[in-house]
Parts: structure tokens; sequence; C-alpha cells
């Protein structure tokens, strides 16, 4: 019962809780809101122990939706979807939480939309049917449009309609290309189906066509993630957002982009995935989102863009692991994608915590700061190095693993890969110290609060998981070890495959 | 059921919901004539005009349950899925349109009964052009229709801006007629007959497949449909048609009139050209035309009617590439299409109409401000128009879109398909902002929306159609089928029952 109906009442719950919350007085709504979220939370907490790590893809519940067309509803589970899905659900209570007194004007909506993006999200982790994927890409676009155009700063409208915009060109791309494929596979087969296993077991014949599509899929998730040169809207996106958008585009929201790499481009056209040409144009992309994001960091004067130009950096990281193809960097992969979602999450957390005792987010405006709020500078401190990378902190275990994977495939890329994570500590070390050490020279900052407890809340289970993973992240790379493995056998086997048919 | 159209009362059975409607146009007429003073008497005529496309419906509803199809030689009326089914999306466009009209009239003191004696002849001729299986038939029936829009769009004889737009559509329109009936006298000239399906075997059986005479006379009739669909280069006169006609008529000729303009093109080109590959080239690039002129002028636009007008003229656009597959698929996507465009332009232009009051061509899109706090409601059913007009998955356009997409990509029209994504994705450059205006932006001054005014009536046909936006986004399965059947009916061609022979089993469904 549980294992067949759990991924549709995440999907649904958030949804109708939504209504309620557009129902209850507005001071109520985020309460009602918060307590949905954590009970969404609760409802996925059992999916960490039931999962069986060899058992393939699990959870599945297989209904007819459109059957004129070959539509079904499919959603199932893997173990690298398991770990989106749980960041997702683990960050939605979290964000809420944040939002408490960030959020001042027409707060049921701005929660009912929170409500109705962590369905939206989920919806793309669990998706097995490629017209639900595409439903559930499209139907989170919405919310976060709103999230970002209604509660964003000053140049909000701009950057909601530049998201927007950069999102829809790539997935209604995708959209022409999973039609495509849908059609030359159904021509093949004789049955036209938009069930993801069904296209991967009848994959091939699709010669020239296979780079066309690839491209396309290529260009919806490599916006997403979001690779150089695609990234500019994610700047704007992130700085005009308010908190909680920010923390759930960071850590969720790019997370779709590499998870469609992992899930559909790479498995679906893997001759083309394999080809050196495609390989060594996205292994630069990645190399330079890795320098370039870190480089273009280190001069940002706002905080807010700085760890927004890092999440550039830190996908490269993702981006570079997944094309390694091999175990360790497929693992380091998927780990630095939890990571960054735990600790660019606890980053935008404080810098909104910060904009909202100052009204500022200029590295400038602050100074000093760590003997009149000891308990955030110290939070601060150690999400900051947690995402730089230092040992014994998640950060490290990640990059680690895709450097060690990275290095067998492509040595030269490691060695700039790691340049990566020296530029990684240039950026994030000064700006730490402009904030937090120095002399305390302006006379604002003396007064500022320390961490509340509901701060305290929210940012304590973020620093928990982050020692956690950077102690022992051997309870996570367990699970998700056989998807790893099974997603590169998948790429390479069907790789050999076609190569030998050609 | 069979009917031998050679019997009249055969005939009669299968012209039962043309006379219906017939009827009920003129019960209207004559009431109107006997009271026509008093709002009260706008309202009975009203009603009594939404209870004669009720019934109309209901026949048509009769001869589609009992399966009714055409026997013996081959007839001025087709009888098929195709006809039924675009029957009740003109009579539920023309009854969506007298709920919002209810209120629109009054408080435009616009007190002429007769607007609904137009609108109900208006939807007779869609019927007739729906129905005609003969290029004669169609004709009339667009005469009719035509003649009742020109009227209907300068019913406003206060507005100089609304008899601009008729006197500009009555001169277009009757050089758009003029083309479509010299085509037709070609036509005939090539085949010796004016009836579609025999038009058809003549084209083959004496190959004319590139006979002068008959493609003059198809590129004619292209240019002729090609004005009443509004596609470019024949959309100079919608803009301005568009803008000036009282907002409900324009909602009616943006859905229903192009609805019947776009069924009359398919039949003639499927029944009649299907052998001649002609059609299938200049119709592409008329696609194209249409999708990139008509999104990115809608683009410049700064009032909220006329960004609608051009929004239409790009629907057409995505609705020529429907017809470009040429395909049952095609067909039945063209019928999805349309229905999906009937809901979300009329309760889009329902929604203005009452944001309008007495004036609703000066609403600029940045008059919307704020009225998502202001108005809920009504600020998200028009968000949902928007969405559905975008194509956003969950709602019924998206559908619509995909399923356009799907016969487009099944012909392999590839780079038609890839234009219309990437149109698309322009068209959110001005369906976005609507939205982005309505909760993103504050109200310019207070009681900005105060005399906002849906009516009751009008409420109800809003929220019927952006129910059926949302609900066919989820659950299109029952309409597919019903599009797919007609899409279907149409490339079958006339399945002609010997008279004599046993009649069909098929009853229940």
């Amino acid at each position: 019962m549980y294992g067949q109906w759990v991924l549709t009442a995440l999907l649904a719950w958030p949804v109708l809780a939504a209504l309620v919350v557009l129902l209850v007085p507005p001071r109520w709504a985020k309460h009602v809101a918060f307590a949905a979220s954590l009970l969404e939370f609760a409802l996925s907490v059992p999916l960490w122990w039931t999962f069986a790590p060899n058992g393939g893809i699990q959870y599945v519940l297989d209904l007819p939706w459109i059957p004129a067309w070959g539509i079904r509803y499919t959603v199932g589970l893997d173990g690298i979807s398991l770990f989106l899905v749980l960041l997702a659900t683990f960050l939605v209570p979290l964000s809420v939480l944040g939002s408490y007194s960030y959020i001042t004007t027409r707060e049921r909506g701005f929660y009912a939309l929170l409500l109705v993006l962590t369905s939206g999200m989920i919806g793309v982790f669990v998706a097995l049917d490629l017209f639900l994927f595409y439903v559930m890409w499209e139907v989170m676009l919405i919310p976060m449009y709103f999230i970002i155009g209604v509660w964003g700063g000053e140049r909000r409208l701009y950057a909601a309609i530049k998201f927007f915009i950069y999102t829809f060109l790539g997935s209604l791309l995708m959209l022409l290309a999973i039609l495509a494929l849908v059609y030359v596979v159904g021509q093949r087969t004789g049955v036209y189906s938009f069930s993801y296993g069904h296209l991967l077991a009848h994959l091939g014949g699709l010669g020239a066509l296979a780079y066309w599509l690839f491209g396309a899929f290529f260009l919806a998730f490599a916006i997403k993630v979001p690779m150089f040169p695609f990234h500019t809207w994610l700047p704007d996106a992130h700085v005009e957002a308010p908190t909680a958008g920010s923390v759930i585009l960071a850590a969720v929201l790019l997370k779709m982009g590499t998870y469609g790499f992992l899930r559909f481009a790479m498995p679906l056209f893997p001759a083309v995935a394999l080809d050196p040409a495609v390989q060594r144009i996205i292994v630069t992309l990645s190399l330079i989102g890795i320098v370039y994001g870190g480089l273009v960091a280190m001069v940002q004067p706002d905080f807010k863009k700085l760890i927004a130009y890092s999440s550039v950096a830190h996908l490269g990281f993702v981006m570079l692991g997944i094309w390694a193809l091999t175990l360790q960097s497929v693992q380091g992969a998927l780990l630095v994608m939890i990571n960054h979602g735990i600790s660019t999450g606890a980053l935008f957390f404080l810098v909104g915590m910060l904009y909202e005792r100052r009204h500022s987010r200029l590295i400038d405006s602050f100074g000093g700061i760590a003997k009149v709020v000891p308990l955030l500078s110290a939070v601060l401190t150690i999400v900051s190095l947690s995402s730089i990378g230092l040992p014994a902190t998640n950060g490290f275990v990640g990059e680690f693993l895709v450097l060690l994977g990275v290095f067998r495939s492509y040595p030269l890329a490691a060695v700039i890969a790691s340049a990566g994570v020296i530029i990684a500590a240039m950026y994030l070390l000064p700006a730490l110290q402009r904030v937090i050490y120095n002399p305390l020279d302006k006379s604002t900052n003396e007064k500022l609060a320390d961490l509340t407890p509901r701060e305290i809340a929210v940012l304590a289970p973020l620093v928990a998981c982050i020692l956690w993973i950077g102690v022992y992240p051997q309870p996570i790379l367990r699970r998700m070890e056989p998807a790893a493995r099974q997603f590169i056998q998948t790429v390479r086997l069907n790789a050999a495959a076609f190569t030998a048919v050609r | 059921m069979t009917l031998d159209l050679a019997r009249s009362l055969d005939l009669l059975q299968a012209l039962l919901p043309e006379l219906v409607l017939t009827t009920a146009g003129m019960v209207v007429l004559l009431l109107t004539a006997w009271r026509h003073r008093t709002p009260a008497d706008l309202r009975l005529a009203g009603w009594v005009s939404l209870a004669g496309l009720a019934a109309a419906g209901a026949a048509a509803w009769w001869l589609w349950w009992n399966t009714a199809r055409a026997a013996g030689a081959p007839a001025m009326i087709a009888v098929d899925d195709f006809r039924f089914v675009l029957d009740w999306l003109f009579l539920g466009s023309a009854g969506l349109t007298v709920l919002v009209s209810f209120d629109y009239l009054e408080r435009e003191r616009l007190l002429a009964p007769e607007y609904y004696v137009l609108l109900l002849f208006g939807t007779l001729g869609m019927m007739l052009m729906v129905g005609g299986d003969d290029l004669m038939v169609v004709f009339l029936g667009l005469e009719l229709m035509s003649v009742s829009v020109y009227v209907l769009a300068g019913i406003n004889r206060h507005s100089a801006a609304a008899a601009e737009a008729a006197l500009k559509y009555f001169l277009l329109g009757a050089f758009a007629s003029g083309f479509l009936l010299y085509g037709i006298a070609l036509v005939y000239g090539a085949t010796a007959t004016t009836n579609l399906s025999q038009i058809g075997s003549q084209v083959r059986s004496l190959g004319l497949e590139h006979s002068p005479m008959l493609l003059a006379g198809l590129g004619l009739l292209l240019v002729g449909f090609g004005f009443k669909v509004a596609a470019v280069p024949f959309h100079m006169w919608a803009p301005d048609v568009y803008d000036g006609a009282p907002t409900p008529v324009t909602g009616f000729m943006t859905t229903a009139v192009k609805a019947a303009a776009f069924a009359a093109l398919v039949r003639v080109l499927v029944e009649a050209f299907s052998a001649v590959a002609a059609w299938h080239g200049i119709v592409w690039w008329l696609a194209v035309a249409t999708m990139v002129a008509g999104n990115l002028i809608a683009l410049a636009q700064h009032t909220v009617k006329r960004m609608l007008a051009y929004s239409s003229i790009a629907h057409a656009g995505y609705l020529l590439v429907a017809v470009a597959a040429g395909s049952a698929a095609g067909s039945a996507a063209l019928v999805f299409y349309l229905v999906a465009y009937a809901l979300m332009t009329l309760a889009a232009f329902a929604l203005l109409a009452a944001k309008g009051r007495d004036g609703e061509r000066d609403v600029r899109i940045d008059d919307l401000a704020g009225l998502g706090q202001r108005r809920p409601w009504l600020a998200g059913a028009l968000a949902i128009c928007m969405l559905s007009l975008l194509g956003f998955p969950g709602t019924v356009g998206f559908i619509g879109k995909w399923y356009i997409l799907v016969a487009a990509t099944a012909a392999g029209r590839l780079p038609l398909a890839a234009i219309l994504v990437l149109t698309s994705v322009v068209s959110a450059g001005y369906y976005l902002p609507v939205i982005m205006a309505m909760y993103m932006k504050p109200e310019p001054f207070e009681q900005a929306h105060a005399g906002m005014r849906l009516g009751r009536l009008g409420g109800v046909a809003v929220a019927v159609s952006v129910a059926g936006l949302l609900v066919l986004g989820v659950r299109p399965n029952r309409l597919l089928d019903l599009a797919k059947t007609s899409g279907e009916a149409l490339h079958a061609g006339p399945a002609r029952i010997v008279p004599g022979a046993p009649p069909s089993t098929a009853t229940a469904r």
C-alpha cells in the first residue's frame, strides 16, 4: 500500500494543502503551510528505509491517462531520484519556516505557490512517462515565475520573465524532441508509447536525427543546470527572488537539469552522449562553468549574486562528474547535487537573514559582525567552508569523488577542475572575512540581533546534514551506488550496441 | 441510421439541426418585430435564442447518437461526425456569446434585439458551411454567415470605430467572396461539377492534377478562405475589425466564424482536392507566414483587444499547421484545437468586455495592473485563459497544440512543428505581460477596477469556459475521441451505402 501510493500521495498532498492554504485566514497561512510541508516530509522519510538499493526502479504506480496517445501516469523511484525527492521534501518545510518574517504581503498566495511548486518538483523526479515528465517540468515553472515576479526585489519583473522565457524555450524544443522520438520508435515497433521503459528498450535507428533530438534535450537541461553560456538567467533570478525562492531554485530546480541528463538525455541517446566530439564540448563547457563561475563570483559586490555564480561553478562539477562516466565520478556528481542543495540553500537562508536585519546584501555594508552576531557568524563560517569543500564537510566528499573519477577519464580536466576548488576558496573566504571579521566600522551594524530560535530551527538541520555527510556519507553512497552503476551500464552498453549495428 | 438524401423525408431529417435553428431565428425575428423597446424585451429575445440554440444542439446530438449517415448518390449535404461535432462548437460558441451579451448590451445601451436574430442566422450559415458537401452550399452558408456578421460588427451605431470595422469587413469580405466564387466557377469549369466528392473523383479519373484551370480555381479558393480565416498575407482587415466590433461579437468572430471557415476549408481540400498536391506547399507557407507575422506583431501591441486580435491571427497559423498536415490526424487536431481555442478566446473576450465598460478598445495591458488583488476570481480566470492561449500544460491549449504537433510530426512536417514551437515561445512575450500586470504591478489608483462588471450570466459563461479549459486540459480523452472520429469521417470519404441494403446496426454508443 505505502509502496504503491506514496509517490502519488507526495504529488497530491501539496496541491490539496495549497487549496487549504488559500482558504484559511491570511495570518494562519504560514502555519498551515508549515504543517502541511512537515507532513509531506514525514510521508517521504520512510522511503529512506524501505528503499532497496539493488531493487532498480521502485514504488511504481502505472495507470492509463490518455490511452489514445499511449500516455500513462507512471511514477517510480530509483537510487538517483530518491535523494532528490528527499532533498525537496526536506527543504520545503525549512523554506516555509525561513519565510515567516520575510514574506509579509499576500501570504496565502505565496505559501500556496510554494506547495504547488513542491508537487511540480517531485513530479519531475518521479515521472517515468515522458509526457508526464514534460507536464511536471512546465508545471513547476509557473509557481516559480510568480514567486520571483510578485515577491521579488527591485528588478523582479525583468528577472521573472527572463527566467520564464529561457526555460520555456528550452522545454518546448524538448517537447518536440520527445514527440519525434516517440514517433520514430513507434513507427519501428508499432507501439506509440511515451513510457520511459518502452523507449529505453527500443532505442536505435535514429541515425542523424539522434543528434538533433539530443540537442533539443541538451538545450532544455543545459539552460536549467545552468551550463555556461546558458546561465545568464540565473544571477538575475537568484538576486531578485525572495529567500525561499532562491533556496528552492538553487537547491532543487537546478538539479532538474542534471537529473534530466542522467535520466533522459544520456540513456536515451547514448551514441551521441559517447561521441568524442560531443563529450569534448560538454566537458569543456563544464570546465568553463567551473572556472568562469568562480572568477565572476570573486568580483561580485552582492553576496547573493556571489552565491548565484558559485552555483554555476558547483553545477559544473556535477556535469563533469556525470560525463566522465566512472562510478566514482557519477556518485560524486550525485553527492555534489545533494551537497549543493544543502550548502547553497543554507547560504541563501543566511544571506536572507542578513538582509532582513540590514536591508542590504552588499558585502561592503557588513564587516566585523562576528562580535555582534556570533551564532550567525559561526553558522555562516561552517556553511561557507562546506561550500568551499573543506574536509569533514559534505562539500569535500562530493567534489573529491568527482575529481577522483574524472581523473581516470579526463586527467587534464581533473587538473583544471581542481583549480576550481581553489577558486572557491578565493571567492568565499574573502567575502566571509569582509562580512564577519574585519573591524566593525559601520554603526548600523552594531545593533544587529543574533539568530532567533526560529532561525536556528531553520539552520540547525542543514548544519547537521553538512557535518553528517562530511563525516559519514556511506549510507547515502550505498543507496545510490547500484543506480549509478546501472546508469553507466545503460549508457555504455546501449552505445556499444549501436556502434556494433553501424 | 441511414438517410437516403434523395427522399424528402430523409433530407429533412438530415437537415434537422439547421431547420430547428431557422425556425428559432424566425421566431426571434417575429418576437423582436413585436417587442423591441425595453431591456426586458432584449432579455426575452436572448432567452428564446438560447432555447433555439439548445434545441438545434439537441437535434445535432440526435443525429450523432443514431450515427446518421448518408446513402445514395452524392448529395449537397454531408452527414458525418465532422459536421455534428463542429455544429456543437458553433452552437456552443453562440450560446456563450448570448450569455455574455445579456449584460453587455444593456450596459452599452444597445437596445437592438436584432442582435440575437443575426447571431442565430450567422450560426446557421456556419452550420451550412460545414455541412455542405457542395461548393454552392458552402458558398451560401458563407454568405449567410458573413452578411450577419457584417451587421453584427457595426451594430453599435454610436461608435465610429464599429462603423469603420463593419465597412472594412464588408468591403474586404465581399472582395474575398468574389475570389471564392470565381474559384468555384473555375473548378466547375475544370470538373463539370460543384459537388465536393465528385470533384475529387473527377480529378482522379480524368487526371486533372495539373490542369491549369483547376489549379487556378484552387488558388482562388485558397485566397478566399485565406481572407476568411485571416491568414497572412490576407489578414489586413482582421485587427481593425476585431478591434472595432463590440467585444462579444469579436469573441464570436474570432472563434465561431474562424472555426467555420477552417472547417469548410478542410472539407473542401480533403474531399475535393486530396489528389492535388499543390495546396500542401501553399498552406505550408501560409502557416509559416501567419504564425511568424501574427506573433511578432502581437508583441508590439499595447491594448489588450488589439493584442488578442493579433494573437487570433497567430492561432490561425497554428490551425493552418494542422491543415498542412493533410492527414486524418491533422483534421482531428484541427477540430480539437478549434474547440480549445473557442473556450479560451470566448472567456478572454468576455472578461475584457467586463473590464472595458464604455471603451474596451482603450484598455491597455497596464490598465489591468493590480487586478489580481482587487478581483482575484476574474484575474485568475484571465490568467488561466492567457496560460491556455500560451499552450501551458494543465490547460486545454496545451493539449490542442500537442495534438497539432503530433499530427505535424507524424506527417513529416517537422520544420513546421519547430516553427510552431518557436513562435509559441515568442507568444509568451505578449501573454505573460497580462499576467504580470495583474499580479506583479500595483493598482495605479484606488478604485481602478471598481467599475468592472461581468454580470451573473456572463460569469456563468466564463466559469463554464474556464472549467472546461482546466478539465479538458487534464482529462481530454472524451473530446479526443470525438475529434478523432470526426477527423476520420472526413478522410474516409463519403461512405455511401447503397439504398436497399440492410440498415446499419450501430445504435447505442
